[in-house]
This record gives structure tokens, C-alpha cells and sequence, in this order.
């Protein structure tokens, strides 16, 4: 066996160590991913709501 | 004093202000987070010995512990944000708390999964009923209670309020997580790194296991963080969208 098969068999217990390493990485990315998506939409739909209301109290400041 | 740094906090509750000051604060966390857990990966899966009872199952304990330890750290914050969210009303805290609980939850289910991963090698079962991985289990409950609350009135004030006395109920688990260990014949082992003689584990694991920790919290203080600013935006939106509505 070469380093590299060593090192992924863990001694024995890769069918352990790594899906605990990967369970974990796999939690961090939909962590990550869910929270940054769900800012940027926030965001958007935040800055086209306020300068649509921007915009009406602008044609009611007009209007009267 | 009290007074002078409420209107401090109410002006955070703003979210562009909130978003200026996180901005500031997050490509430091960010990259701390990124830097600490590259390094406890390495020092974690290469650069540290095997154990000499477990062998390389000890390396499971790097995503285990730091994960069983945010889920403490991160439910015993949510309840402190949930008792000033009562107190004090401000609205910080109690999205806060919302913001929190979906981190805590994930990292409850690392630390199951991992501990479970853990388990089957070194004890033999996957599971046992004993009163650490019940406690915790039940932890994951709270968490995932809270959720469910949170989002179940028509009115997000209500709800917010009904996951805070939830979480302050809740509570009481985490006093029975840490001492579980201490007050019954449990097949996990007792605590080996807050001890009163000290971390009764070698330098080159504790070397990792702390890499990983501070991986684990700077990634959390990052993610709250953003989480927090979507908070208060959809708060934001609800606001325009009945003024909106009522013209």
C-alpha cells in the first residue's frame, strides 16, 4: 500500500472517520450556502420595495 | 449607563447600520474561521498521532467535540438573547435568537451523527439510551421545536415570543448535558478537557481540537452574523409591504 491508500484507510476506520468528516463538511456548506442565498435575495427584494415606496411618496408629494 | 447604550443597540436594529457594522466585522471572522479550520483539518488528519486505545477513531473527536460544544454554546446564547428579548423587548434579541437556532440545530446533528460514527467502532453500538446522548438528543428536539414555533403565527412578534419561553424552558437540558456524564454510569467518557486538573489530553491532540474549535466559533459568529442582517431585512419588508398595502 502506498501513503496515500494508508492514509484513507485510516487504519482500519475509514468507513468511519470519513463520513464523520464529510457529514460535517457537508452541514458547514449548506450552512453557508443557505445563509449567503437568503441575505442576497433579502437584500434585492428590500432595495425594490423601498424605492418603490421612495417613488409613491414622491407622486404623492407631487400630487398635492 | 443602561440608558446611554439602548439607544446604541436600537440604532444596530436598523438594518443598513447593522449591515455596516457586520460588513466591518465579517471578512475578519470570515477569514479567521477559514484560516483556523484549514490548519485543525491538517494538524487533525495529518500532522497528529493515532490514539493509542482507538486508533484513528480519536480523529473522529476533532468535528465531534467542537460540534457538541457549540450546540451548549449556542442554545445557552439563544437563551440569554431570549431572556433579554423579554426583558428589555429589543427586537435585536429576539432575532437573534431565530438566527441562531437553525446553527445550533446543524451542529446538535454533527455532533449526533459524528458521536454516533464514533460509537460503533469503539462501543460497538451505534446508539445507547444512556444519559448524555439522550440529553443531547433531546437538545436537537428543543432546537428543532423552536423552528417549528417560531414560524407558526400569522403575527412573526408572537412567534418570536413563544420560541423565547421555549428556549427558556429548554434550558434546564443544558446543566444535564454537561454533568450527564458525572451523575450516571454512562458508556461516554467524562469530560477530558474542562477538567479541575486541567485538559488530560496531549498537546499534539489539543493542538487540533482547539484549531478546530476556534474553526467552529468564527464560522458560527460569521454565520449569526449574516443571518441576523436577513432577519432584520424581512422585517424591513413586511414593513413596506403593508404600507404598501394600505395605500
Amino acid at each position: 500500500m502506498n501513503d496515500f491508500q494508508t492514509f484513507f484507510a485510516m487504519g482500519g476506520y475509514g468507513a468511519y472517520v470519513w463520513p464523520a468528516y464529510g457529514l460535517t463538511a457537508l452541514a458547514f456548506i449548506a450552512m453557508l450556502g443557505w445563509t449567503v442565498t437568503t441575505l442576497k435575495a433579502r437584500r434585492r427584494e428590500e432595495q425594490g420595495l423601498s424605492a418603490a415606496g421612495r417613488a409613491r411618496r414622491g407622486r404623492r408629494e407631487a400630487k398635492s | 449607563m443602561t440608558t446611554a447604550r439602548i439607544p446604541l443597540l436600537h440604532r444596530y436594529a436598523n438594518p443598513a447600520a447593522f449591515g455596516r457594522l457586520s460588513a466591518q466585522i465579517l471578512p475578519w471572522t470570515a477569514g479567521a474561521s477559514a484560516i483556523l479550520l484549514g490548519l485543525g483539518l491538517y494538524f487533525g488528519l495529518f500532522a497528529s498521532p493515532p490514539d493509542y486505545q482507538q486508533g484513528n477513531t480519536v480523529r473522529i473527536m476533532y468535528v465531534h467535540v467542537p460540534a457538541a460544544i457549540m450546540s451548549e454554546v449556542v442554545y445557552g446564547l439563544m437563551a440569554a438573547a431570549a431572556a433579554a428579548g423579554i426583558i428589555w423587548k429589543h427586537a435585536l434579541a429576539d432575532l437573534f435568537v431565530k438566527a441562531a437556532a437553525p446553527l445550533g440545530a446543524a451542529f446538535t446533528f454533527v455532533c449526533l451523527v459524528a458521536g454516533s460514527l464514533w460509537g460503533k467502532p469503539m462501543w460497538g453500538a451505534w446508539w445507547v439510551w444512556d444519559a448524555r446522548l439522550t440529553s443531547e438528543l433531546v437538545l436537537f428536539f428543543l432546537y428543532l421545536g423552536y423552528l417549528a414555533l417560531v414560524d407558526a403565527f400569522d403575527d412573526p412578534q408572537r412567534g418570536l415570543r413563544a420560541g423565547a419561553i421555549l428556549v427558556l424552558v429548554g434550558v434546564v437540558d443544558l446543566p444535564i448535558i454537561k454533568f450527564s456524564v458525572d451523575w450516571w454510569n454512562t458508556l461516554h467518557q467524562p469530560a477530558s478537557l474542562i477538567t479541575m486538573s486541567g485538559p488530560k489530553m496531549d498537546k499534539s491532540m489539543l493542538l487540533p481540537l482547539f484549531l478546530m474549535i476556534g474553526g467552529f466559533t468564527t464560522f458560527f459568529i460569521t454565520m449569526v452574523l449574516m443571518r441576523l442582517e436577513s432577519e432584520l431585512l424581512a422585517r424591513r419588508i413586511r414593513a413596506w409591504r403593508t404600507a404598501a398595502g394600505e395605500e
